[in-house]
């Protein structure tokens, strides 16, 4: 544990170094500590406000406050479903109970296995194929409850396979 | 400006134009055919780089040298992926909804071979006697690209490409004129900002000029947080480069040394185009210091939102640029005047100032000649939801939201029945029929209980329940409320609750008063236009689908048979096919089973209602239906 924070640490101050010590840097610097760790582990926001030398409070009230900012460590695979207007008129709200069903989780949750994180997000821009879910940045049109299906099939055989492989 | 700077202006970009224009008729008229390929993010979505190595690998297999090009999007989303391809001795064609496979067709049959393959085309670009052309289209009598003319037909990445038809011509002339003159052009061309409110440009403008304080600020509004509209995306995907010519320009008028791209956070592939074009524009010396030699210097800074509804207001996303919580402040003092870090700042929509260069070019006349009396210009809408052509649409102020929905939208698919649009967003409404002739405009739409919005037109059928878009959208902005004001937060959470209470069916007669109370309290009480206009969606639905609201509440009938508590899936058994169980494998819960006859029998405690078994029920026996209330169920024996 002490071992991973460290590495933790070390991985953020690396990202700060690249930036100038002023506090209207505090978002693109958090965007990309995100991009490289995946959230937020306390060490990471406390580094942050050493650095910016602003009260660690007022990191994560800017952490907790953004959508896009995450207190959990993500799966391996995201699932976005849209509730945009359209994907939402069109049963984006179905996709999204299926996707709860199958995974187990609700939204802005990671399942135990940290394999899949779900999330919901408004409009990615291809109304036209409403109910989309995009998984691992690829929007998938037209998700249907049997398509989340589908998808959950193609993640475990490709699964199966890599583990045969490695055998 | 000094004489001598001038004309290092004018000389410097002659050349550069001129490169420029070299290269792209090498393209167009070298002599080889080209093919361009869609891949905005709806080209994406749709396969579009898929198609895009398909005809690499095939142009490699057939030994033909022809470039590929990727261009954005030209609004026929419904199409995508979109290919065209041009041809010597050929119109520019267009060829929709192409997969690998008919990506291969293409070039073995018409780049080799002479054969057009017609079966797939879209569209000529240029009217010719070989094939209909969009010109012919019924949908091109009623609109006018202005802000969207390069999308899909010049190469995004390509800087060239931008100044070859024209573009950074307008700087060139912005640069000989004194700022107060650009000014008063924006001013006479009667611009209003296209980020939802309004308000006229140049007077923005104007005010910003003549504020003290200094740096001066110039941000460009990318934030698109209307969850059902993607113009602005589009516009960045797609040409960029129109967008920060008209910062350059604006950043001029205002006398700023410094301007914000700022870019909304779920667009990633706007967010790397608009940064290579950033990165070009600064390498010809058209951004950054003395540009083209005058003695301007600007830059700009890209900056991705993080995903928070509100900051596109202008305070908010004035706080998060400096890097706090994106929470809204009391206006006046406007941003204008007291904006980044206390500086005058003028803040403008994407769309907004992809006009500017084209007035400069054109002429404030030549704007006023378009539109209506109050509102000038083009519009922008990114049609979603039940219509037949959903995409980007371009269409001059005072078009009838008829003319867009069934002549550029070509109506409703599946023979159903149009109900409403909703315009505008969490901010906006939703108009019924009654009102599809109403010309758009700001003023038009305001009065009848919707607004212009940034341009998201979601159109629904009969099968849209109006209660439940209404909960949609109060669901998001009590999301969304930054929490600040009391009636914004507790507010909308409270009508929130009347209205998920109606969509169960437990709600009663009196609380549709005390919806309206409420919205009142809310609309007064907030602080920012987004508690100001969230109650907007449900007063719309409330005025015009009453009869909704009551049947949801005296029947516990959801007339669209949408809200899930208020309906039941049943299978008719007469209808139901002995020899057919289509329905029974696709249930994700295991809700179906067949009876002794072999007639299947949905078990209610067990059903989801995903609506999944009465798409897979083969049409020939159609046995599965939708009831409300639930109640209509005949009880199993
Ligand atoms: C809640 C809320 C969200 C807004 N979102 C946007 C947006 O996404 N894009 C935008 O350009 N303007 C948005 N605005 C309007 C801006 O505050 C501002 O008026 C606009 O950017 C000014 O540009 P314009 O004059 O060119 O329209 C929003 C306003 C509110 C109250
Ligand atoms: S109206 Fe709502 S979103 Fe706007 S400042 Fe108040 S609480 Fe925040
Ligand atoms: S609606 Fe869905 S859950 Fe219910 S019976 Fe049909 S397929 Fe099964
Ligand atoms: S609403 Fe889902 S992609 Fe637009
Ligand atoms: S064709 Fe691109 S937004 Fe649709």
């Amino acid at each position: 544990m002490i071992e991973e924070q460290a590495k933790v640490k070390q991985q953020t101050r690396r990202i700060l170094n690249r930036f100038g010590r002023k506090r209207e840097n505090l978002i693109p610097i958090l965007q990309k500590v995100q991009g490289k760790l995946g959230y937020f582990p306390r060490e990471a926001m406390l580094e942050i406000a050493e650095f910016l030398d602003m009260p660690e409070i007022d990191v994560y009230s800017v952490v907790t406050f953004y959508n896009q900012f995450r207190l959990i460590p993500p799966g391996k695979h995201s699932v976005r479903v849209c509730l945009g207007t359209a994907c939402h008129m069109k049963g984006g709200y179905i996709a999204l109970d299926a996707w709860k069903r199958r995974l187990d989780i609700d939204r802005g949750q990671t399942t135990l296995d940290r394999e899949f994180d779900l999330e919901t997000v408004a409009c990615v821009g291809c109304c036209v194929m409403a109910p989309v879910t995009v998984v691992d940045d690829k929007p998938q049109a037209k998700v249907e409850p049997t398509k989340v299906d589908g998808i959950l099939l193609s993640f475990k055989l490709e699964k199966e396979r890599q583990g045969e492989e490695s055998r | 400006m000094k004489a001598a700077g001038l004309q290092s202006v004018v000389s410097t970009f002659r050349e550069i134009k001129s490169r420029a224009e070299s290269q792209w008729w090498e393209l167009r008229d070298g002599g080889k055919p080209v093919v361009l390929v869609g891949t905005a993010t709806c080209g994406r979505a749709a396969g579009a780089l898929e198609v895009v190595q398909a005809i690499r690998d095939e142009l490699k297999k057939q030994k033909l040298d022809c470039p590929v090009i990727e261009v954005g999007c030209m609004g026929h989303c419904y199409a995508e992926p979109i290919v065209t391809i041009i041809k010597p001795g050929y119109p520019p064609i267009c060829y929709g909804h192409v997969n690998p496979v008919i990506a291969e067709r293409l070039i073995r049959e018409f780049i080799l071979g002479d054969d057009p393959c017609l079966e797939f085309v879209l569209g000529a670009l240029e009217e010719n006697d070989l094939v209909p052309s969009f010109s012919d289209f019924p949908r091109a009598k009623f609109e006018k690209k202005v802000i969207l003319k390069n999308c899909g037909y010049i190469d995004p990445q390509q800087i060239e490409h931008y100044i070859a038809n024209g573009g950074y011509s307008a700087l060139v002339k912005a640069l000989q004129m004194p700022p107060e003159k650009i000014i008063d052009e924006v001013k006479r061309s009667g611009l209003r900002g296209r980020g939802g409110a309004g308000f006229p440009a140049g007077e923005k403008w104007e005010i910003c000029r003549n504020a003290s304080g200094k740096p001066k600020y110039l941000i460009c509004n990318g934030d698109e947080g209307d969850p059902g509209a993607f113009m602005d995306r589009a516009i960045l995907e797609s040409d960029p480069h129109s967008v920060l010519e008209g910062m350059l320009i604006a950043g001029y008028a205002i006398g700023a040394p410094f301007g914000y791209l700022y870019v909304r956070a779920e667009y990633p592939l706007a967010v790397r185009r608009a940064q290579l074009a950033l990165r070009q524009a600064r390498k010809l010396n058209l951004l950054g210091r003395n540009i083209l030699g005058s003695d301007f210097s600007f830059d700009i800074k890209l900056f991705q939102g993080s995903g928070a509804f509100v900051c596109g207001e202008e305070t908010a996303l004035i706080a998060s640029l400096e890097g706090k919580p994106g929470i809204p402040h009391y206006r006046p003092p406007y941003p204008a005047t007291n904006g980044l870090y206390g500086k005058p700042t003028l803040i403008n929509n994407v769309k907004t100032l992809s006009f500017i260069r084209h007035i400069i070019q054109n002429g404030a006349e030549w704007f006023v000649s378009i539109g209506t009396e109050r509102s000038k210009g083009t519009a922008v809408f990114a049609l979603a939801g039940k219509v037949v052509n959903t995409g980007l649409t371009e269409v001059p102020m005072g078009t009838t939201l008829r003319q867009v929905i069934f002549d550029v939208g070509s109506g409703i698919p599946g023979g159903k029945r149009f109900k409403a649009v909703q315009i505008g967003g969490p901010s906006g409404g939703c108009l019924p029929e009654s009102a599809l002739d109403l010309p758009i405009d700001f003023d038009s739409l305001a009065d009848a209980g919707a607004m212009m919005g940034s341009g998201g037109m979601i159109v629904l059928d009969e099968d849209d329940c109006m209660v439940e878009i209404a909960r949609y959208f109060l669901d998001f902005t009590q999301r969304e409320s930054c929490g600040k004001c009391t009636f914004c937060r507790l507010g909308t959470k409270q009508m929130l609750e009347v209205l998920d209470e109606i969509t169960k069916g437990k709600g009663k007669i009196k609380d549709l008063d005390m919806l309206v109370e409420l919205a009142e309290d809310i609309k007064a009480g907030s602080l920012c236009g987004l508690g100001k206009t969230a109650p907007n969606p449900v007063l719309s639905t409330l005025r015009f689908f009453r009869d909704e609201y009551e049947a949801h509440i005296k029947e516990g009938r959801c007339p669209a048979l949408m809200c899930r508590e208020l309906i039941a899936y049943y299978i008719i058994p007469e209808k139901c096919e002995r020899s057919c169980d289509a329905c029974v494998g696709t249930c994700t819960v295991e809700a179906i089973s067949a009876n002794k006859k072999r007639v299947k029998v949905i078990d209610q405690e067990k059903c989801v209602k995903c609506g999944t078994c009465l798409t897979s029920c083969p049409p020939q026996y159609n046995a599965v239906v939708k009831l409300s209330p639930p109640s209509q169920v005949p009880a199993s024996k």
